[in-house]
């Protein structure tokens, strides 16, 4: 057996300030590896208990618009144009065209080519990162699958964010996390979070996806969610929506279990964003409690939680215009994507 | 030893599954002279949206497929119905309080306009379809098409009066949630037995049990809702339910009686008119 030099990893402020000064692969891997196992069954049992509240009326109501104002109305197909991130924009812009009352979604989410058509698109709607309006989120780092050597993914989120994106979507290396490598995935985050920097000392948010789809177990879910955190990710979201399972309740729940957690120890607030697989109002409204009962409901701000959606946001016009109305609606009175 | 009485639970049918209704209420069904029957789900708002989704589902498929082959499989619902023939004699008898043999001639009847309508199945466009004659080098053809999803509330005549209203409509490829009558529901829930060990899709037919009167407006406002067929509905506010439709246009046909016609059929569809060059020069 050969003993190793210890490898130094990327000087990041949190991992320096919990992990103490001495920053290397072995103490991040003694770190991550001595969190606790989860409880699976417990889990999923915490997370089913948490989908059988019932939601009735005024409170159904406020927990649309809610989802309206979460929502990142996302794009991600190899068949995009300029003309559909157009379409998509004016989708986020105006909603339901029959209800100007109508919430304005978070941010709208596309390949870092279509950010210059989505911020042309969005004029003085765009928000810039600020509260008002709607942000333009790009995915970058070689979507959905990663694989591309670090100088690739730098450029690729460097040019989104040159482009005026304001959010980074950016995923880990799977590879290398479930081959035991956490501290080439930590230093990846680190360099892809330094290149989200502006030339005025601002930087664009970074969303660190784990998709959980491919890292197998609650244990790695809540391992990545750590790692992802120390680095520097302003937010971790569940998934790619490329792979399936996509965003469950479960896994949600654990990653705001995590985020809870960094809040206790550090007074820090961590984003949340399940992606992929959330189609129904029904299963928003779930989301929304477990946020709720988990981390709390400050937590229930475009600020910290986001739905990564697409159809997500037809279901919910829908159920609107059904409160609205007194009549059930049909896919006919909702624009097609 | 004594044979135990089985009392049969009565659910509801939605997209090929055989759902209890999610409100979790039920009714009794009782015979003529009053003694019990049978437990049947009483369907709410929610079960008839379910429904309607269901049919949404089923809709492109049903009407994809070509009339010879919609044709097929209502006649093979029509040899099923004879299999049963004596389960629906019975259940007729003793909800309607007839006698057998009116029971039987009855059963006979539905079966008898099933079979007539599903003949019409890929022979409707050819007789409601028209080659126009215009004044130019141009073919100008107009078939009918399926209007979608058609909302029924059936006539109390359990069998036959259910038979007379569904078969036409999914004849031309519509798909359709079915309101049983409220006394006499149990042919209904037989009739869905047999179509789902046939070969039509599950939410080409949806059937709900209860009270019509409290799911009909629902079905006549729902905007995903095609068309409205109150020939059962003589007993309802049906003029309500007509202004409830009218908000999304819907085809309705108000109550009458449900003899077999063509009418029934080409009543549900739209007509799409084409033009074509007669050639290319």
């Amino acid at each position: 057996m050969t003993i190793q030099t210890p490898v130094a990893l990327a000087p990041a402020q949190r991992a320096l300030s919990v992990l103490g000064g001495d920053l290397t692969e072995r103490s991040l891997r003694l770190h991550l590896e001595g969190l606790s196992g989860v409880d699976a069954v417990g889990l999923e049992q915490r997370a089913a208990d948490l989908g059988t509240r019932s939601i009735k009326t005024s409170s159904k109501a406020w927990a649309l618009d809610r989802i309206i104002e979460l929502i990142d109305l996302t794009t991600l197909e190899g068949a995009d144009t300029p003309g559909k991130v157009r379409s998509l924009v004016a989708k986020a812009l105006t909603p339901d065209a029959s209800d100007v009352t109508t919430p304005r979604v978070a941010a709208v989410c596309v390949y870092g080519d279509m950010v210059p058509y989505a911020v042309a698109a969005l004029g003085s709607a765009h928000a810039n990162g600020g509260p008002n309006g709607i942000n333009v989120a790009a995915v970058a780092t070689a979507f959905p699958s990663g694989r591309a050597s670090l100088r690739v993914k730098l450029a690729d989120t460097a040019d989104a964010v040159a482009a005026g994106a304001d959010e980074i979507d950016m995923v880990i290396d799977r590879g290398a996390f479930l081959s035991g490598r956490y501290g080439q995935v930590f230093d990846d985050i680190v360099a892809v979070k330094d290149a989200c920097r502006r030339d005025n000392g601002t930087h664009a948010h970074l969303k660190v996806i784990l998709e959980t789809g491919e890292l197998n177990t609650y244990d790695n879910v809540r391992r990545a969610s750590w790692l992802a955190i120390l680095a520097g990710g302003d937010f971790i979201k569940t998934s790619t929506g490329k792979v399936a399972p996509a965003a469950t309740l479960p896994v949600t729940l654990l990653m705001l279990e995590v985020v809870r957690d960094w809040h206790r120890l550090t007074g820090e607030h961590i984003g949340v964003k399940p992606a992929g697989g959330i189609r129904t109002s029904k299963d928003a409204i779930k989301y929304l409690v477990t946020v709720a009962e988990t981390a709390g409901e400050q937590w229930l701000t475009p600020s910290l939680f986001r739905f990564g959606a697409s159809s997500l946001l037809n279901d919910v016009l829908l159920q609107r215009q059904k409160i609205k109305t007194g009549h059930y609606s049909g896919p006919d009175y909702v624009t097609i994507d | 030893m004594t044979h135990l009485a089985v009392p049969k639970t009565y659910k509801l049918y939605i997209g090929g599954k055989f759902p209890r209704s999610e409100s979790g209420r039920t009714y009794e069904v009782v015979a003529r002279d009053g003694s019990f029957l049978a437990n049947a789900a009483k369907a709410s708002r929610k079960d008839a949206r379910d429904a309607v989704v269901a049919a949404r589902a089923a809709q492109p498929g049903w009407a994809g497929a070509t009339g010879y082959n919609r044709g097929q499989v209502l006649y093979r619902i029509a040899e099923l119905l004879e299999g049963r023939r004596a389960q629906f004699v019975l259940e007729i008898t003793s909800t309607e309080g007839v006698t057998a043999a009116a029971a039987g001639k009855q059963v006979d009847a539905a079966i008898d306009t099933w079979v007539w309508y599903a003949g019409w199945a890929d022979k409707y466009v050819q007789v409601a379809g028209n080659a126009n004659a215009v004044s130019g080098p141009y073919f100008n053809i107009s078939v009918p098409e399926p209007t979608g999803i058609v909302a029924i509330v059936a006539p109390p005549d359990s069998l036959l009066g259910l038979v007379s209203v569904v078969a036409p409509a999914i004849v031309s490829g519509n798909t359709v949630v079915v309101i049983a009558s409220e006394t006499a529901p149990l042919s209904a829930i037989s009739l869905a037995e047999v179509l789902a060990t046939s070969d039509v899709p599950g939410g080409v037919i949806n059937i709900l049990t209860g009270s019509a009167a409290e799911i009909a407006p629902w079905l006549a406002s729902h905007a995903d809702v095609n068309a409205l067929d109150l020939t059962g509905a003589e007993s309802l506010e049906w003029v309500d339910l007509q202004i409830a439709a009218a908000d999304t246009l819907k085809r309705v046909r108000t109550p009458g009686d449900f003899g077999a016609s063509l009418d029934r059929i080409v009543g549900f569809t739209e007509t799409k008119t084409v033009w074509h060059t007669k050639s290319l020069i």
